[in-house]
């Protein structure tokens, strides 16, 4: 057992739990904006997936990971504005559409990764790293947390900012009202349509950001079906976190562990099946659940259009 | 939010909102096939003719279909409900799984014919049984049933992995798998095919499923549950049992066709084996629009896709994960079409 507490083990456990967290930490964030809002957006994985798929075409053309992210975040936009269209402006099914749009970026991006890249499966170089001065410098934690690409820094921060919109900003309690009850939104003037628009936009945004940093920084190459589920988990990350963002930052770095747990294990030289570490996360939430289950974890209008005038 | 489309129009309406979608979903399709530099029509011939028009072909097709039936006619329960399970693909690993380390136990103890039944109740115990804690915390406390069957999904699908990797594997194979049933106790052939009965099992299924949401008293408290949460218990329905029921019953479905699909077609489960068919019909069933009968048609034109694309890979060049982008098409086509049908009604009405 004293494998398990060498410096190699913990500095490889904790950076590698950033790195496998910060997908689930952005898709939680942009799914929680878009169900405060009122939008169940099942389409999260279609938005993570098109996004890594983008990212890492912006990048490999380009050389810069900046450029990736952005791309990345475009290309879940594109994916957003499906929703927007279809499902906020015309108040069509929501979980229809969403599980069309993953479904969609699963087939769209393997047929065009089949294309360009099947033949030659191309890799990035390693993503630049910004070691933060003197807090890089402590020991173990400081390779886990404070050595990674600034995308990671940048993340951190819009938790907190996230956290202050959503308490004390006339848009944060706009979203809120979208969600709990958008006609009273709508009495006070403010367009519930494009309330929810923004949201969903933001959603996609993030969503692709966190994919493309799964394929640019955490894989270093896209392959289909990347996500295997990243956005599920970011999904119900969103919902345990009731609106709050911090517990999306804690439960992102729960799945993280455990998803970093398994390549750390090994370089402790202990094999354990991936999948009983994967089980981890998913059963301490089942039990959470199951031992303090209470009503209304979710805003009464989420996954409700909103037409004005009815009921 | 079923009824409202079969008392609107007659069938040639209908036929026509389906036939529209899928027309413009073989034709966006195509169109991005030509931008990559495919021949549409040689991808769509040669699927169509491998998976439907050639005997052998044609044949597993239908077998496809088996499992494909049996969860859709376990998704139309929950959906008609009101109920999302979305946990399907734990629930039939899950089963697959059990089942498939039972059966070649079983055979060497009773009868073949009696095996197979037994491994078919235990895959629906199995798949029902998965879905007891989604469906206890929705009953008693109302916790969204979409995150909890998604994480048990989640769960499922890596303890059917953990199982066969560490309690059931075979000793005797180099990858991990459950040992595997000789094909002689496998389900039987009908006739002189290569489909299993299990294709019969499974439109009996949804053709009773059916009849039970639309035709009997206990269907229609289920309806109720799903139109309106609140007017079944106002209506003094048993509103937490039934909603266990309805659970129990879409899962025990979807545990059935993986019980189904290994006692049918594969004989045992390999580590890593998940076909996902589990969210892959839940587009079919909002197609067919809960209607057992529809869902028939659908589920053998996408089964079709899928075993007519799965060779078309080598042969045209065109990865058979296309035929999700396909899905997808005609999922936003059928939902669109929907919604331009039901605003024109409502402009005339008005």
């Amino acid at each position: 057992m004293n494998a398990l507490f060498t410096e190699p083990f913990l500095v490889s456990l904790l950076f590698g739990a950033v790195t496998a967290g910060l997908p689930l930490l952005l898709a939680g964030l942009g799914e929680q904006i878009s169900e405060k809002a009122g939008v169940l957006n099942i389409g999260l994985e279609g938005m993570m997936l098109f996004g890594a798929y983008t990212g890492f075409l912006a990048t490999y053309s380009t050389g810069s990971f900046w450029l990736g992210f952005l791309a990345g975040g475009a290309g879940g936009m594109a994916v957003a504005l499906i929703v927007l269209l279809l499902c906020i402006r015309r108040g069509l099914n929501q979980i229809v559409i969403g599980i069309a749009l993953t479904v969609g970026a699963e087939g769209l991006t393997s047929l065009l990764h089949f294309v360009q890249f099947s033949r030659t499966y191309p890799r990035l170089p390693a993503a630049p790293v910004l070691a933060l001065p003197i807090l890089s410098q402590i020991p173990i934690l400081g390779k886990g947390f404070f050595s990674h690409h600034p995308l990671v820094y940048v993340s951190w921060i819009l938790v907190a900012a996230l956290t202050w919109m959503f308490r004390s900003t006339y848009l944060g309690l706009s979203l809120e009202a979208a969600g709990n009850k958008p006609a009273a939104l709508d009495a006070a003037g403010v367009d519930v349509v494009r309330t929810r628009s923004l949201a969903v936009l933001a959603t996609g945004f993030l969503a692709g950001v966190g994919g493309a940093y799964m394929a640019n920084v955490g894989a270093g190459l896209f392959v289909p079906f990347m996500t295997g589920g990243a956005g599920v988990i970011g999904i119900v990350l969103a919902m345990l976190a009731r609106g709050r963002p911090l517990w999306v930052l804690i439960g992102a770095s729960l799945f993280g562990v455990s998803v970093a747990m398994t390549t750390a294990l090994q370089v402790a030289g202990i094999n354990v099946p991936t999948d009983v570490v994967q089980m981890l996360p998913f059963a301490v939430v089942m039990l959470v659940l199951v031992l303090f289950a209470r009503n209304s974890m979710l805003p009464p209008a989420l996954g409700l259009p909103y037409v004005r005038g009815e009921r | 939010m079923t009824t409202e489309s079969e008392i609107g129009a007659g069938p040639q309406a209908t036929m026509l909102r389906v036939l529209i979608p899928v027309a413009l979903a073989l034709l966006v399709g195509g169109l991005i096939l030509l931008a990559l530099g495919k021949n549409p029509l040689d991808y769509y011939g040669y699927v169509m003719q491998r998976s439907l028009l050639r005997w052998g072909g044609f044949q597993e097709t239908l077998t496809r279909m088996a499992p494909l039936l049996l969860i859709a006619a376990g998704l139309i329960v929950a959906f008609r409900a009101g109920i999302w399970n979305l946990g399907g693909d734990g629930q039939f690993l899950l089963a697959a799984v059990t089942s498939a380390a039972l059966a070649p136990v079983l055979i060497g103890l009773i009868p073949r014919g009696l095996t197979l039944v037994v491994c078919m109740i235990v895959g629906i115990g199995v798949g029902a049984l998965w879905s007891l804690i989604p469906a206890m915390l929705k009953a008693r406390y109302g916790v969204n049933e979409i995150i909890t069957t998604l994480m048990m999904s989640f769960l499922g699908t890596s303890l059917a992995n953990v199982l066969i990797k560490l309690v059931l594997r075979d000793p005797d194979t180099t990858v991990p798998q459950t040992r595997s049933l000789p094909v002689d106790g496998r389900l039987p052939r009908l006739f002189d095919t290569t489909i299993h009965c299990g294709l019969v099992l499974a439109i009996l299924a949804v053709i009773l499923v059916h009849l039970m949401m639309t035709r009997t008293a206990f269907g229609l408290k289920l309806q109720v549950l799903g139109a309106n949460r609140a007017a079944a218990i106002h209506a003094g329905l048993r509103v937490e049992r039934l909603t266990i029921v309805a659970f129990a019953l879409s899962a025990g479905l979807i545990g059935l066709a993986g019980a189904v699909e290994v006692l049918g077609v594969w004989g045992t489960v390999r580590a890593d084996w998940n076909p996902a068919f589990g969210l892959l019909v839940v587009p079919l069933v909002f197609l067919a629009r809960f209607n057992g009968y529809a869902v028939i048609g659908f589920t053998l034109f996408f089964s079709a896709l899928m075993v007519g694309g799965e060779s078309a890979a080598r042969r045209v060049g065109v990865p058979q994960h296309y035929v999700l982008v396909l899905v997808a098409l005609l999922l936003l086509f059928l939902a669109l079409v929907e919604y331009l049908d039901q605003s024109r009604r409502k402009r005339i009405a008005a």
